[in-house]
């Protein structure tokens, strides 16, 4: 009798929780219709919604990223950004006719999954794939699109083999690049000559950007003092690594790795009285959400080498801030802005080429585009190579009491 | 007679699992033949078949031997490296049917051969003492792996050939099964479960206890590296991220589901827990929450008595037995 009362008991909590659930998740979705119709000022905002979708010519564009795990937040991002790009497009009537409809699947950065998410989304069909978010998911997935040779253009994917092959393109910058172009940048505005790097030895992304770094720093004249290095089981407690770099006496601490860390590392160099300047790369972006309200002291003139910065005040990152934290009540970061710019990209492509989804050379006349094509997006103006490689120029910002300021040189 | 027919009793069990898992493969493999099966559904055969290597193994140890590890994927990492490297290296030297093979006993002894060396000192421990170490030494080879160069450390080992199939899987799956279903059945066998009943007695009877928990042990380790190489030989990118003890757990939540010293159970639930989430995957956002308090109730269910007298009702056993009885009835009623 017991035992049925309390699984009884049990379901009851369990009904209880999932009625919490849907009431909590439809009403954040409801929200952005409501608050994005007025900000656009679209004029007919209904029609032109709905007019290309009733002839039924859509482009499919199928986006994998971690939505839960360890990760969650960049694949959650990507996928907002993308959203809201999508949203964009379709209000204003679509590109040649065509209404662009997005899918996204979870795939806890995991590469097994991610193909898996990939082969849901074909059997979907997806046109065009955004690949992955994380780059070991999305080597992965590159091995699937080049059996099917559509066009992928992952936002964020930035190791090498992310564009192994013709198909494959991205938005970020990979990893080397990130390093060759931040020693460049702080030998070239002569921020400091001695150098320390504490970098994440289990992370492929920290890995990578230190090591061209350091590479790069003995190239333009910078001297790299010490390397500490810290793995994803010891990223709570850095004060033997700030020490070290202490009594090494360097004036400038290059940190590449992502911003939870990264608050970790700023709090105790503060109470450490540590005084060199922090420099990260794109991974740093959103360390003052992290950090929290009341340390955010620590951050001050911390720098960052990213392609986005939230507070930037050119018009599109204006606007294009404004509509995120209203459709989701949050900041933006980098890897929202990869998505959307990802979503614009596939948009010049298609004008561009002026292919149908339903040509038979539809995927080869998209990737020809892609090299033909220049998107002025919010994280920088790009154009692209054969090799998937995107040049864009690398800005610094510096952080002042709070808030990302634009790094003007002295 | 009585004595033949419970002698014949495991082994008709053991057709029937051999027999479900092939009329399954034929099923599957029609379907995708057809055209009937999903890209999606396709996708997931391998892993299947991987998980199933991999639950069936582990059950050796956690359920006939009655030792608790928690370092299968430090196992089946190490056989997943070896196995791989030695794909990459043999690349253009062999062709595919004999490179996969030999890369597939590459990675099953390499991962032994780490079986015996962990064994040597973890065997001399039992229980939590035990489940604590080897935890530890699935960590270990994670970190290893991680802070070497060959294994593409951090960034993950790329450019293994894409070999696996599922027909070739399935023929893995259905080596491993006949290994231990007929370990289990043998002398050595029994040996193992009477260590697991009862040390001291096992002992005293003149069973050499060290040699036998190594036996399985290996074994288990054996067939771990093998399913290793087939998850490293169906993606194109190898983390040992993807190797830490979440895995371990995971193939430990498959064994204990299916039931501890069941085979059966083993496969059938790989099979459930692999497809699980990927079933789950049109409940977007509340995929992860779903899939929990399923495992949850299915546990519940598990370790119920009444699902289980439910269980024993629907037994095919207990099915033969009922008609039987009917029929005697019959007869009896006739006379």
């Amino acid at each position: 009798m017991k035992k049925i009362f309390a699984l009884a008991l049990a379901l009851m909590m369990v009904l209880a929780a999932f009625a919490g659930c849907t009431n909590g998740t439809t009403e954040p979705t409801e929200a952005p219709t409501g608050t994005e119709a007025p900000a656009t000022t679209d004029p007919t905002p209904d029609s032109g919604a709905s007019e290309p979708s009733a002839e039924g010519e859509k482009l499919v564009i199928g986006g994998i990223g971690p939505l839960t795990g360890d990760y969650a937040t960049y694949g959650v991002s990507v996928k907002q950004g993308a959203e809201m790009a999508v949203k964009e497009i379709n209000e204003a009537g679509g590109v040649n006719g065509l209404t662009f409809e997005l899918l996204f699947e979870d795939d806890q950065a995991d590469a097994e999954m991610a193909v898996n998410a990939y082969n849901k989304l074909m059997d979907n069909g997806m046109q065009v794939s955004l690949g992955a978010t994380t780059s070991g998911a999305c080597i992965a997935v590159t091995e699937e699109v080049q059996k099917d040779g559509i066009l992928m253009i992952t936002p964020s994917g930035s190791q090498k083999e992310c564009v192994q092959y013709d198909t494959c393109f991205r938005i970020c910058f990979t990893d080397p690049d990130q390093g060759n172009y931040a020693a460049q940048f702080i030998a070239d505005n002569k921020i400091a000559t001695k150098v320390a790097v504490i970098y994440d030895k289990s992370n492929d992304y920290s890995n990578g950007i230190k090591d061209n770094f350091v590479a790069k720093a003995a190239e333009v004249g910078l001297e790299v003092v010490s390397e500490q290095a810290f793995t994803d089981q010891s990223r709570t407690d850095f004060s033997v690594q700030l020490q070290a770099i202490a009594s090494s006496g360097a004036e400038l601490v290059f940190l590449p790795i992502y911003a939870q860390e990264a608050a970790y590392i700023l709090t105790q160099a503060q109470s450490a009285n540590i005084s060199a300047i922090f420099f990260g790369c794109d991974g740093l972006d959103g360390v003052i959400e992290k950090i929290g309200a009341d340390n955010v002291s620590a951050t001050e003139g911390v720098m960052l080498l990213t392609p986005f910065a939230a507070d930037a005040q050119d018009e599109q990152t204006v606007a294009f801030t404004a509509a995120y934290k209203a459709a989701y009540n949050a900041t933006p970061d980098q890897f929202a802005a990869d998505g959307y710019d990802a979503i614009y990209t596939i948009k010049a492509a298609l004008e561009q080429s002026g292919a149908k989804p339903g040509d038979a050379d539809f995927n080869e006349k998209m990737v020809a585009a892609m090299t033909a094509i220049t998107v002025d997006g919010l994280t920088g103006t790009m154009t692209w190579s054969a090799d998937g490689e995107p040049t864009k120029s690398a800005t610094a910002v510096v952080i002042k009491d709070g808030a990302y300021v634009a790094y003007a040189a002295e | 007679m009585e004595r033949i027919k419970k002698k014949m009793k495991p082994l008709a069990g053991n057709l029937i699992t051999l027999a479900i898992v092939c009329v399954l493969f034929a099923v599957v493999f029609i379907l995708v033949e057809t055209g009937h099966a999903t890209r999606h559904m396709r996708a997931m055969l391998v892993p299947i078949c991987i998980n199933i290597i991999l639950a069936v193994s582990l059950n050796l140890t956690v359920g006939f031997l009655g030792e608790l590890t928690l370092g299968h994927a430090g196992f089946m990492s190490v056989g997943a490296y070896a196995g791989c490297l030695f794909s990459i290296a043999m690349k253009d030297i062999l062709p595919m049917a004999a490179r996969f093979p030999l890369a597939m006993l590459v990675g099953g002894l390499v991962a032994a051969l780490f079986g015996v060396l962990i064994g040597i000192p973890v065997l001399r421990l039992h229980g939590d003492y035990l489940a604590i170490v080897t935890l530890a030494f699935g960590e270990i080879i994670r970190s290893v792996i991680i802070n070497l160069e060959f294994t593409g450390g951090a960034a993950g080992l790329k450019g293994t050939p894409q070999d696996s199939t599922f027909a070739i899987a399935f023929a893995v799956v259905l080596i491993t099964l006949l290994v231990i279903m007929n370990l289990v059945n043998s002398r050595h066998g029994r040996a193992i479960t009477a260590i697991r009943d009862n040390r001291i007695a096992a002992e005293a009877s003149g069973i050499n206890v060290t040699y036998f928990r190594m036996l399985a042990f290996v074994i288990a380790a054996f067939f771990a590296g093998v399913a290793g190489v087939l998850y490293g030989h169906n993606l194109s990118i190898l983390s040992a991220s993807t190797f830490d003890y979440n895995k371990s757990i995971e193939l430990l939540v498959i064994v204990v589901l299916g039931g501890m010293g069941s085979i059966r159970g083993s496969v059938i639930s790989a099979i459930i827990i692999t497809v699980l989430p990927e079933a789950l995957r049109e409940l977007a956002d509340f995929r992860m929450l779903i899939y929990a308090l399923v495992l949850i109730v299915m546990m519940l269910l598990n370790a119920s008595p009444r699902f289980a007298a439910l269980k024993g009702k629907l037994h095919y056993g207990a099915l033969v037995d009922a008609i039987r009885n009917k029929a005697n009835k019959e007869g009896k009623a006739h006379e």
